[in-house]
């Protein structure tokens, strides 16, 4: 955990003579807390024996983070103060000491070889920028520039990669691996956008977003399952039932404010998972509902090889060899109608009067109820339209999967995609995309790390919350500017 | 009437619990206004450190049991306060006067890494002990027994809440503690160190939390990574049930949310107990936004 300290109003001066002592004491501090954090934890680890829970003591482990907590502690103090240059060379020196020598444990190679290229990295960038370190303002401001420059480009980048997404399954690259990953994508961009509309338009805390997707999904799987629905009736349906679940939780808890009403969201999620789970006469319980039917095309034809009575199927109609891969375009072609039709109604929304009011009582609450906008009934409109796309999304998720149990929309879900709100840059169409491919798409990619995978995950979530608090693409033009003036130079209102 | 008072004990001793999770939330929400999602982490932490703490003490050869206990109470209260102090040092200290969800974000990935991190290390598998602590004391003839660890559970949160009023009721500690709960940049002008009293305020919580993840783990004997989530939940959902800022409100909150899981999963099932203790939560929110002990919010224009 060699994190570069932003501590605020540290004093930037290039000191001229390099505290030893002070560099020293602040490693060893930093050091002595690590040797507390891992003794009990990774020093000692408890392993199941036939004769109950042992014991086993891992004294290399501790002494490896011990020292390097210090030595990076030490390397980043002494770049602070000026020493970048020697402390490259000692950090590539380490890495390459590592990479080269026989060593004893594995351990101490991922010490060397981690530790000293992430030092060499922090020294290099200290080195070539001349600066010892940014300060939070400094680069804020540096962010928000490149935001902003984005975000105006995406009126150029966003028809390319929309024509991209388009084509991506008529290119030889697509099999399936790639679709599935990209109908995953779809499916957090969709569920991001969606939530966008509650967390970065109407700035609601909402912690229990998968609530809806769930809503969603069971609906039409109930729904098919018990009556035998096919998937076209279904989606509104199940758009509609979360819509109707949005204001059923929305009526009482809206006029809750901030941190109170994302509590009871969370609490909301949960209740609606332990439905799932207990009310197993009807849901099924924790083993979930399987065989859930596959969407026809449009009703018209299947995509297996030997329909049911009465239907088409898909390569007959068209006049196209069977291939299983048939199925999987369709879905993805549907999952990205969704998500477009999601984004194209945020953005057109944004500039009706109820997206107006979103904004405004994001900005200040107080101050739009005064000039005459009903409080409550705009919330529970965001927050009714939003449940409709988790619901859209929940069902679309229900019929590719076939399969659905309550262990597919724990918290975790809805955490994961207010980080992908967040990190994208609250409000940030483009941002959802790019936080999606981050947050989603780095682990998928990274999927034989396994276990380290979600640890990654959190451990990322902090940092560019710690990089970049205000989300990655945040940045916010006027609306509207006085006489078409000149645009002011920092980005709109920041939080 | 002696099941009533059987579950009354477990409900106070499960409350107990929550409570004393509770006043690391409330301590915390009050002082920086920002909702720690790791906190449920932090007890899960504790809970795991009075595990292996025993179980080094087992391969030392120590089994005195009074010696062990108090072995595992101060060795899982000083660890896991290095865990609270270094969880603040470096996911929200750099966060002070960010947006509002930034810390929030932060402190959600936080409990992702802490969980993962616990379960890399000491694997997924969930941890079972023999009871430390056997025995029963019955009174009204026989017809209630309690054991000696809910009992002991009772009046160890008694005791540290008494000690802990007094922290912050009496001591200088206390008062700084209070004056930046009210105002941080006042109390920083008037020579208060604010880092280090936040600081401090997580390094108490996750003390708190430390005591309550070694008496879960006497009292039911099992644990697991993932026991965070849902106690964490649970415990905020006490510390605003309570009214968020208000110690006794902690405690208070802690208490009703254990008794009402105890009486609920005696009387009526225990699948649903969860249910139960988040529809009071709407409830108390709708109709006493401000929590049972907490004072009236005034808005500013």
């Amino acid at each position: 955990m060699t994190m570069p300290s932003h501590a605020a109003g540290a004093p930037h001066v290039a000191a001229k003579a390099v505290d030893w002592s002070g560099s020293l004491r602040d490693a060893g501090f930093a050091a002595f807390v690590a040797l507390l954090l891992t003794v009990p934890l990774v020093g000692l680890r408890t392993i199941d024996r036939p004769t109950g829970l042992g014991i086993e003591a891992r004294p290399e482990e501790v002494v490896a983070s011990v020292l390097l907590v210090f030595f990076g502690r030490l390397g980043l103090g002494l770049i602070g103060q000026g020493l970048a240059l020697p402390v490259l060379f000692l950090a590539l020196a380490a890495a390459a000491v590592g990479l080269a020598i026989p060593l004893p444990t594995q351990v101490l190679r991922l010490v060397l070889v981690a530790g000293g290229g992430i030092i060499a990295l922090r020294a290099a960038f200290a080195v070539t920028t001349h600066r010892s370190k940014l300060t939070l303002a400094e680069r804020d401001r540096k962010m928000d520039r490149v935001a902003a420059q984005v975000q105006h480009a995406t009126k150029y980048i966003a028809p390319v990669a929309f024509i991209g997404a388009v084509l991506l399954p008529m290119t030889p690259l697509a099999d399936r691996q790639l679709l599935d990953i990209g109908i995953l994508l779809l499916t957090y961009i969709m569920l991001g956008w969606g939530l966008n509309i509650v967390v970065g338009l109407a700035g609601l805390l909402d912690l229990g977003y998968v609530a809806f997707y769930a809503v969603g999904a069971y609906s039409y799987a109930l729904l098919a399952h018990y009556f035998g629905l096919s998937f076209w009736v279904c989606l509104p349906l199940a758009g509609l039932l979360a819509a109707f679940s949005g204001v059923l939780l929305g009526f009482p808890v809206l006029r809750l404010r901030g941190d109170y009403f994302a509590i009871v969201t969370l609490g909301f999620g949960e209740i609606v998972r332990i439905i799932l789970v207990n009310w197993y006469q009807f849901t099924g319980g924790p083993n979930g509902i399987s065989g859930i039917p596959r969407p026809s095309f449009f009703g018209l034809a299947e995509f297996s090889r030997t329909p049911a009575e009465g239907m088409a199927a898909f390569h007959e109609l068209f006049g196209l060899e069977f291939s299983p891969l048939h199925r999987i375009v369709f879905m993805y072609y549907l999952i990205l109608a969704l998500a477009l039709a999601v984004n194209l109604f945020t953005l057109r929304i944004r500039k009706l009067p109820l997206g107006r009011a979103w904004e405004a009582l994001r900005e200040d609450e107080i101050a739009s109820a005064s000039l005459g906008i009903n409080r409550t009934n705009m919330k529970l409109a965001a927050f009714a339209i939003a449940a409709m796309f988790g619901g859209f999304a929940g069902s679309f998720f229900a019929t590719r999967q076939g399969f659905i149990s309550p262990e597919s929309f724990t918290f975790i879900e809805s955490a994961i995609i207010l980080a992908i709100v967040v990190l994208g840059g609250m409000g940030s169409q483009a941002g959802v995309v790019v936080a999606t491919l981050l947050v989603i798409g780095l682990p998928e990619a990274f999927r034989e790390l396994a276990d380290y995978r979600m640890l990654a995950f959190g451990m990322g979530m902090v940092v560019i919350m710690l990089w970049r608090p205000r989300g990655l693409l945040a940045h916010r033009d006027p609306t509207i500017l006085l006489h078409g003036g000149k645009k002011p130079a920092t980005g709109g209102a920041a939080r | 009437m002696e099941y009533f008072l059987q579950q009354l004990i477990n409900g106070l001793s499960l409350g107990a619990i929550y409570g004393l999770i509770a006043i690391g939330y409330t301590m915390v929400y009050g002082i920086i206004g920002m909702i720690n999602f790791a906190h449920g982490e932090i007890y899960m932490i504790g809970s795991f450190v009075a595990l292996i703490t025993f179980l080094a003490l087992g391969a030392l050869g120590i089994t005195w049991v009074p010696l062990a206990l108090v072995v595992m109470l101060a060795a899982s209260m000083l660890f896991t306060s290095v865990y609270g102090w270094t969880v603040e040092r470096i996911a929200y200290r750099p966060l002070r006067n960010s947006p509002r969800l930034a810390p929030l974000i932060s402190a959600i990935g936080m409990s992702i890494f802490l969980q993962n991190y616990m379960q890399i290390l000491q694997g997924a598998r969930s941890k079972p002990l023999q009871p430390i602590l056997p025995g029963n004391l019955t009174i009204l003839d026989g017809a209630v027994s309690v054991s000696y660890v809910r009992l002991a559970t009772i009046v160890l949160t008694l005791a540290l809440m008494i000690g802990f009023t007094i922290l912050i009721n009496k001591t200088s500690l206390g008062r700084a503690q209070r004056a930046c709960e009210q105002d941080k940049k006042m109390a920083g002008l008037l020579g208060v160190n604010v880092d280090r009293i936040i600081s401090l305020t997580f390094v108490m919580g996750a003390a708190l939390a430390a005591v309550a993840g070694m008496m879960v783990l006497l009292i039911y004997g099992v644990i697991d990574f993932y026991i965070g989530f849902l106690a964490g939940v649970k415990s905020f959902t006490a510390a605003v049930l309570g009214g968020v800022g208000s110690l006794p409100g902690a405690m208070l909150g802690g208490v009703v949310i254990g008794l009402i899981e105890s009486f609920w999963s005696g009387y009526v099932g225990s699948e649903w107990k969860d249910v139960a203790t988040f529809t009071l939560l709407v409830l108390v929110l709708i109709f006493r936004p401000t929590g049972l002990l907490g004072r009236p919010e005034i808005e500013k224009v």
